[in-house]
């Protein structure tokens, strides 16, 4: 925890979100997804449930999956956070291009949280099997039921990034 | 590329000065009937009645009156335009509509997004919106041309006279607009369609996966606060008394303030407000319902489905027919209230001013949403401006007739004097009402001696949707509510004696239209019974239906289809079953087959789900394939999961923790089997839903030999003893 701000009973962070430094004002309780999206103006991570349960709100800290609405702010200093914004520079990693691809998203409003689990899948695993893929990815909820999409469409993420269409 | 955007209302007019050159074309167009006639007129001269504008940079924009909820109007609706104004989607941009009669349904007279239609009753108008566009921008440019407009085409975004001349659009807009409105225009026959029909790449897509597309949680406009509402344990309760002083000093917090509807807490932020909410000590009136249960719910209609209700249907005498049958069965099936459970939990921001008041969120109920926002401002509707973004799933949920999550947002922002978005925890959105009712049925069957159904008797009981809303005229006839008996009155069943009977208790529990609304029972009830009459009359589940559709071909068709594709007959793996269903709701026919194992322990694995459907002509098959599996996908929750009970007047489910939904690992192989058709088009958001419980229903009877009759499927009743 920080000195306090001029914000009466707010302490500062420093986060570092998408290769940025940010200095922010929250409770230190505050879940990172809420300083992610109310203080750094960073919508594509959604809030779902606040409980961790259905993976909306899915970032990669230290290149692993975690539901921001689970971490508090105050574990997060000197690590390094990717949101769905940061992924790449246009917004086509292999994962979104297949994800494009494969016409996977209906509502749309669980798959930046689908996406991330998805990147972090094929960065540990990167030629999943089915069953790999239904372990890792069925805490990710999706009420439009995309799932055999989901699955499709990793598969033809792992295959492109192994040919080489990994940035 | 294609891009999909949403901007506020001041962007959209900004947007057409700023373009100027920009081709804005109003839209009174010969219509349907009269009554669709008289909606789409504005009352006035000042409202933009438009759904085409195009830029001097060639960028066609389309605006699109129907709530992109993940259906995919937001490329459909622009695919019946460009099929006629001759473009390209890879040139079209969308904005939501404003609140606009321009933008009425051309069947319900209101901007509301539902009931399965905005493909079917766009289908005339849009096409014939591009078309009057595309004749206009023809006429401009044979006039500059100074030649016959007989002699001019248009082909991919620009008009081409005989000679070899071209000018796109983009670059004759601006006289286009000029030009007269065409009385009457040619649609094209369906053999030169090149956009409809065809799989299109929703235009969607890359906002929704790269964190740009803008959701009503996502809104944030200047000096905004946030705020949260502790509403009352029990529906129809009252705060008596609160204390706020530990809520108040959470840091962040501005404001603890009661409203009618509970006490709001405002803040900062969502954590602070959250905090604070938590740190609330009220005192509550628990009112009339602070006894109700759903077992005793249950009981009662039990008790009420013994005895004659509304009728709904009568053919024949089907008590006679059911004293002389050869054989008869009787069932009795019940469902419990459902929750929509959209990913995206409830919130809607407002900016209140003394003259106007601006509304951001995703909704289905644009109409209906501004009145009732109106009503708790002070205000008359046209002071009242509502942006539509993006839906994070509405299934009905955001066309509440009562607007309630917009009124609870009007309640709180008439307190505070800054902009707020008023958000909803997932307990709150789990808690909130509004539920699919709860169903209980008794239906009687007989057979003549061959094994022919005779006689159908089918009590329904549950609560209306439609009485005491603003619908009850139109659509609650005699006291029945035509979507309590929707899919239950008119089966498609040959059979000589029928009766559908309804009781609709009034019970303190709000309901409202839950994807697929009484389909969503009825399909699983009339359907189970048909296999269990086929299973009485010792004949195969699909043959016999298939013998009593002589009448039916478009059901008779998707019921081949679909047992023809899954193989039908054919041997599956030791322990699994296969059951058949076939339902016609929102104008579609659709027969599912799905495949089944049940664990020792009594778990229900779907293994695979064929799917055929007829949904007439078919303008984007990538859409319909889709919403067949994302139709699935929510009815399996529901038959696995799905349960919100009630005890001591309180929801006992809180979150996806006790109302679970399908995951990753418990969704089957979805496989679409579109039936090429001629008709008009028909729903596809909503019947991919009703089949999947008596199919899946059936499955399981198939693999074990016990029959469900209640959902959710219970493991403890499936168990091997």
């Amino acid at each position: 925890m920080k000195e306090k701000t001029g914000r009466e009973g707010f302490s500062t962070f420093t986060l570092n979100v998408n290769r940025k430094d940010y200095k922010v004002a929250a409770l230190p309780d505050t879940p990172l997804l809420w300083v992610i999206r109310e203080d750094l103006g960073l919508t594509g991570t959604k809030f779902g449930c606040g409980l961790t349960v259905c993976g909306a709100c899915t970032v990669l800290v230290d290149g692993d999956p975690v539901r921001s609405c689970g971490s508090s702010v105050s574990e997060m200093e000197g690590k390094e956070i990717i949101t769905i914004e940061g992924l790449t520079p246009d917004g086509m990693h292999p994962v979104q291009k297949a994800w494009i691809e494969d016409e996977v998203p209906q509502c749309g409003y669980c798959h930046s949280g689908q996406i991330m689990s998805a990147v972090a899948l094929l960065a540990e695993n990167p030629n999943p099997t089915d069953a790999d893929i239904d372990e890792m990815m069925s805490d990710n909820l999706c009420r439009c039921g995309t799932y055999q999409r989901i699955r499709r469409a990793i598969r033809r993420a792992a295959k492109m990034m192994a040919e080489g269409g990994k940035k | 590329m294609s891009q999909v955007i949403n901007v506020s209302r001041r962007d959209f007019l900004k947007t057409g000065v700023a373009v100027g050159g920009g081709l804005i074309l109003g839209c009174s167009l010969p219509l349907g009937d009269a009554a669709s006639q008289s909606a789409t007129q504005p009352a006035t001269g000042t409202a933009i009645n438009a759904f085409v504008r195009i830029g001097t940079d060639d960028v066609v924009t389309i605006i699109v009156n129907h709530s992109e909820m993940g259906q995919g109007v937001y490329t459909s609706m622009p695919m019946l335009v460009a099929e006629e104004l001759e473009i390209n989607l890879s040139k079209v941009r969308v904005e939501a509509a404003p609140v606009d009669p321009a933008y009425n349904h051309t069947a319900f007279g209101i901007q509301v997004t539902g009931g399965s239609t905005s493909v079917a009753s766009e289908w005339e108008r849009l096409r014939t919106v591009g078309a009057s566009a595309r004749e206009m921008l023809i006429a401009a440019a044979a006039d500059s041309w100074k030649v016959d407009k007989a002699t001019c085409r248009a082909e991919n975004g620009a008009v081409i006279h005989s000679s070899g001349k071209r000018v796109t659009y983009g670059q004759i807009a601006d006289k286009a607009a000029k030009m007269p409105v065409p009385k009457e225009v040619a649609l094209k026959d369906p053999s030169q369609f090149k956009t409809i029909g065809k799989p299109m790449k929703r235009l969607d897509t890359p906002e929704k996966t790269n964190g740009k597309g803008i959701f009503g949680i996502d809104v944030k406009v200047p000096d905004m606060l946030v705020a949260l509402v502790a509403r009352p344990p029990v529906f129809g309760g009252k705060v008596k008394s609160f204390k706020a002083d530990r809520a108040k000093a959470v840091p962040g917090v501005k404001q603890v303030v009661q409203i009618p509807a509970g006490v709001a807490v405002v803040a900062t932020g969502f954590w602070p407000a959250k905090v604070a909410r938590d740190a609330l000590e009220i005192e509550w009136d628990d009112g009339p319902n602070a006894n109700l249960s759903s077992e005793t719910l249950l009981e009662q209609y039990a008790k009420l489905a013994k005895t004659l209700g509304k009728v709904a249907r009568k053919d024949g005498d089907p008590q006679r027919a059911l004293t002389r049958a050869a054989k008869t069965i009787e069932a009795e099936f019940a469902v419990p209230f459902l929750a929509h459970a959209t990913m995206e939990p409830l919130n809607c921001v407002v900016d209140l001013r003394s003259d106007r008041c601006e509304i951001w969120t995703g909704t289905q109920f644009q109409t209906v949403d501004r009145m009732e926002a109106a009503k708790v401002a002070g205000l008359r509707p046209e002071q009242v401006e509502i942006h539509t973004t993006l839906l994070g799933g509405g299934f009905g949920r955001r066309a509440n007739p009562h607007s309630d999550f917009v009124v609870l947002a009007v309640q709180v922002a008439k307190e505070v004097k800054q902009p707020v978005k008023v958000m909803w925890s997932r307990e709150d959105d789990t808690r909130g009402g509004y539920y699919r009712p709860l169903w209980y049925d008794r239906i009687a069957g007989g057979l003549d001696a061959t094994g022919k159904p005779v006689a159908w008797q089918h009590t329904i009981v549950g609560q209306s949707i439609l009485t005491g809303t603003p619908f009850e005229a139109a659509m609650v006839k005699d006291g029945v509510d035509e979507t309590s008996v929707e899919g239950a009155k008119d089966i498609p069943y040959n059979i000589p004696n029928v009766l559908v009977d309804l009781h609709s208790p009034k019970i303190g529990v709000p309901v409202q239209w839950w994807r697929s609304v009484g389909h969503s029972h009825t399909a699983f009830v009339v359907e189970s019974f048909m296999d269990e009459l086929a299973h009485a009359a010792g004949k195969d589940p699909y043959e016999f239906r298939r013998r009593l559709l002589a009448n039916q071909p478009r059901h008779k068709g998707v019921l081949e289809l679909a047992a023809q594709k899954a193989g039908w007959g054919t041997q599956l793996p030791a322990g699994q079953g296969r059951g058949i269903a076939l339902h016609k709701s929102f104008g579609s026919h659709i027969a599912q087959v799905a495949e089944v194992s049940v664990s020792d322990r009594g778990t229900v694995k779907v293994h695979r789900v064929v799917c055929a459907v007829d949904c007439g002509r078919v303008v984007n098959p990538n859409t319909i394939e889709a919403q067949m599996e994302s139709g699935i996908a929510f009815g399996l929750s529901a038959i696995l999961y799905g349960a919100i009970t009630l005890k001591n007047g309180r929801v006992e489910q809180s979150s996806f923790k006790n109302y679970p939904i399908v995951t990753m690992r418990s969704m089957p192989q979805v496989e679409v089997h579109i039936v090429p058709s001629q008709e008009p088009p028909t729903g596809v958001g909503e019947p991919g839903v009703p089949p999947i419980a008596p199919a899946v229903a059936n499955a399981v009877f198939a693999a074990t030999g016990k029959r469900i009759r209640s959902l959710p499927i219970r493991a403890e009743e499936l168990k091997k003893a």
